[in-house]
C-alpha cells in the first residue's frame, strides 16, 4: 500500500475536498490500485530525459512574450454581468461565509 | 426530403435552392430529437431561440438570392462543455447545474458565423472525465446502435447525436480519446486536431496541455468542413497557432497513392478484440490496395502512456478544477459557516465520484515529496513517447492503428474499475500526450453489429493527410 488512510485525509485537505467515509475508504483502494499500475514508470530510466513541453515542440505561440497590452485584450464584464451567476451577492460584490471569527 | 442521411454540403444546398428552409430543417430535426432522445440521451438543453432565430437569419439571406456561408443551416449541436451565451452550460456536472455562461466559444461562435444552426447542448461525462459517458452527472448516454450499451466517452452524446441523425455534425473535446472512441463506438467519423489548431477558448478546461476541440460526423468531407471553419489562430487563446488553415476539403481531392503509413507492432499485441484486429487488419490492406505503402514501425514506449498520461492529465485537472469554489458562479453548499467549510462542502456536493477521484490522484502526484517521483518522472516519459512519433514520422507519412482495444462494452461493464476503464484509451492517448492530430472512421462491425474504428495518427498541423487517407478509405 502506497498510501495510508491519513495520506488520504490530507491530501482532501489539500484539494478542498471533505469526503464522506465512504468516499475515503473507495479512493484508498483505488488510489492505491492506480499508483501500483503508475508503477511501471519505474522500469525506465530517465535520468538523462528532458521534460516536454508542447507549446516548445510547435514553436508556433505568437504571444509566448508579448507586450503587457493596458486594456487587455478586451474589456472587463460589467459588474452585473459578472455577479449574474454568484450564488450569493449584495449587488456589488460576492458573499461569502465569515472568513475571521472574532 | 430525406433528412435521415443529410450530410453538411446536401444541407446547404437544399436552402440554397429553395428545397427547403434552415427552419424547417430545424424543426425536422427537433422532432426527431423529441421522439428519440428520451431514449437515447444526447441532450441535456435545447437551444431553440436561439437556433430559430438564426435559421431565420439564413432563410431570409437564402431569400435575398445571396449566395450562403458554407454551414448555413446546418442542424449542428455542441458538447456541455463548451460555452454558449445565454445558454445553460453544466460540463455535465452538478456543480455548474445552473451556469449560463455570459460569452461563447470560440469554436461554436465560428460555426455560427459559418451559418450553422446550434440545436443545443450534448451530454458528456462530468468535466469530460470518462471513456463511456456514466460519469455524466445527469443520466448516461446510451449507444444508438445497441441501447444496451454505451455509447464510448467522453464525447458520448456528441457521437449518439450523429450516429442517431439528431444533429448532422457535433463538437466535442478531446482530452485522452473522448472524441475518436466514441467516434469509434458509434459508427460516425471524429477528428482530433493538432494541438493548437482550434482555439480552446471558451472550453471549460480539463488538462489544459492535452485538450482539443474537433467535430463529430457522418462523412470524412464534413469532418474537413468543420474543421476549416473552427481552425485558425485567436487571440483568446495564447496557445491557438498563428499558421494559414489549410482547405480542407480541397485536400481531400489529392492522390494518397505513395504514401508511407505505418503500422505500429505495439497496437496490435495483448488485449485487442479478435474482431477489431481483422476489420483494422483488412482496413490497411484496402489502403494498400489504393497504392499507399505499408510500413511495419515500432513506438517502444507505448505500454508507458496510459500511467504517464493519467498522472500529467489529473495534475492539471486538480489544479484547473481548484476554480470551482462556490464563490463566483456555480453550486454553493447552503449548511456551511465558514468560508473554507463553504469550499469544502460545495465541491463535497458538487462534484461526482470520478472527478473526485482525478482531483485526489492529481493532487497528489503534484504535493510535495511526489512530485519528482509522479509528475516529474511522467513528463520525462511523455518526452519519450514524443520522440517515439518524431522517429516514426521520419519515415511515414501518417500512422494507423485501431481506434479502441474493442467496439462498445455493456452500461455497467467497467463503472466499478477505474483502471479497466482508464484501459479503455490505450490507443488514443498517445497523440494527446504528444500533441499530434488523429481521426477515427468507421471501418466495418462485429458479428453483433457493433461499429469498429480506424484511427490514423498525423504529424503536428498535417490535419490535411489524415483527412485524405480517412476519404480515400470511406470512398472505397
Amino acid at each position: 500500500m502506497k498510501i495510508s488512510e491519513k495520506d488520504v485525509a490530507y491530501v482532501a485537505s489539500l484539494a478542498h475536498l471533505e469526503l464522506t467515509e465512504g468516499e475515503r475508504v473507495r479512493f484508498l483502494r483505488d488510489l492505491n490500485s492506480i499508483l501500483d499500475y503508475v508503477d511501471r514508470l519505474g522500469e525506465l530510466d530517465t535520468s538523462n530525459v528532458q521534460t516536454a513541453v508542447v507549446a516548445d515542440v510547435q514553436g508556433v505561440v505568437p504571444d509566448a512574450g508579448r507586450d503587457d497590452i493596458l486594456e487587455g485584450l478586451r474589456k472587463s464584464l460589467p459588474v452585473d454581468v459578472a455577479l449574474a451567476n454568484a450564488p450569493d451577492s449584495d449587488g456589488t460584490f460576492f458573499r461569502v461565509p465569515k472568513v475571521i471569527e472574532r | 426530403m430525406d433528412t435521415q442521411s443529410l450530410t453538411i454540403d446536401a444541407a446547404r444546398s437544399a436552402i440554397q435552392e429553395r428545397r427547403t428552409t434552415a427552419f424547417a430543417l430545424a424543426d425536422d430535426f427537433y422532432q426527431r430529437i423529441e421522439k428519440q432522445d428520451p431514449l437515447i440521451g444526447a441532450y441535456l438543453t435545447l437551444s431553440k431561440e436561439r437556433a430559430l432565430a438564426k435559421a431565420a437569419e439564413i432563410d431570409a439571406l437564402a431569400a435575398s438570392g445571396e449566395v450562403l456561408p458554407p454551414l448555413a443551416g446546418v442542424p449542428v449541436a455542441v458538447k456541455d462543455v463548451m460555452a454558449t451565451r445565454g445558454v445553460r452550460t453544466t460540463a455535465g456536472s452538478k456543480i455548474l447545474g445552473n451556469y449560463i455562461p455570459p460569452y461563447d466559444c470560440t469554436a461554436v461562435a465560428r460555426m455560427e458565423s459559418a451559418g450553422a444552426v446550434v440545436l443545443g447542448k450534448l451530454n458528456c461525462d462530468e468535466f469530460a472525465m470518462g471513456s463511456s459517458n456514466e460519469n455524466s452527472a445527469w443520466r448516461p448516454v446510451r449507444n444508438p446502435r445497441d441501447l444496451s450499451r454505451v455509447p464510448g466517452g467522453s464525447s458520448g452524446g456528441s457521437a449518439a447525436a450523429v450516429a442517431a441523425n439528431m444533429a448532422v455534425a457535433t463538437l466535442g473535446s478531446d482530452t485522452g480519446g473522448s472524441i475518436r472512441q466514441p467516434a469509434s463506438f458509434c459508427g460516425v467519423v471524429g477528428l482530433m486536431p493538432t494541438y493548437g489548431r482550434v482555439s480552446r477558448y471558451g472550453l471549460i478546461a480539463f488538462a489544459s496541455s492535452l485538450d482539443r476541440i474537433g467535430p463529430l460526423t457522418k462523412t470524412v468531407t464534413d469532418a474537413a468542413l468543420v474543421l476549416r471553419t473552427i481552425a485558425g489562430r485567436d487571440p483568446m487563446d495564447a496557445t491557438s497557432a498563428d499558421l494559414p488553415v489549410p482547405d480542407y476539403v480541397a485536400e481531400l481531392q489529392k492522390p494518397v497513392k505513395g504514401l508511407r503509413l505505418g503500422v505500429p507492432k505495439e497496437y496490435f499485441g495483448e488485449g485487442l478484440d479478435g474482431e477489431v484486429r481483422k476489420a483494422v487488419e483488412a482496413a490497411i490492406q484496402k489502403l494498400a490496395k489504393g497504392g499507399c505503402e505499408i510500413v511495419p514501425i515500432s513506438l517502444p514506449h507505448t505500454k508507458y502512456a496510459i500511467p504517464a498520461y493519467y498522472i500529467v492529465a489529473t495534475a492539471e485537472a486538480s489544479s484547473n478544477l481548484a476554480r470551482f469554489d462556490g464563490v463566483r458562479y456555480g453550486y454553493r453548499a447552503s449548511d456551511a459557516r465558514s468560508l473554507s467549510g463553504m469550499y469544502r462542502r460545495s465541491r463535497d456536493q458538487g462534484f461526482g465520484a470520478e472527478v473526485k477521484r482525478r482531483i485526489m490522484l492529481g493532487t497528489y502526484a503534484l504535493s510535495a515529496g511526489y512530485y519528482d517521483a509522479y509528475y516529474l518522472k511522467a513528463q520525462k516519459v511523455h518526452t519519450l513517447l514524443a520522440q517515439d512519433f518524431a522517429v516514426a514520422f521520419s519515415r511515414v507519412d501518417a500512422i494507423v492503428t485501431p481506434t479502441s482495444p474493442t467496439a462498445a462494452f455493456k452500461l455497467g461493464e467497467k463503472v466499478d474499475d477505474p483502471l479497466a476503464m482508464y484501459l479503455a484509451d490505450i490507443f488514443t492517448v498517445t497523440a494527446n500526450l504528444t500533441g499530434i492530430c488523429g481521426i477515427s472512421v468507421p471501418c466495418g462491425e462485429t458479428k453483433e453489429k457493433l461499429p469498429i474504428g480506424l484511427q490514423i495518427l498525423g504529424k503536428h498541423f498535417d490535419e490535411a493527410t489524415i483527412l485524405k487517407v480517412g476519404h480515400a478509405f470511406e470512398q472505397n
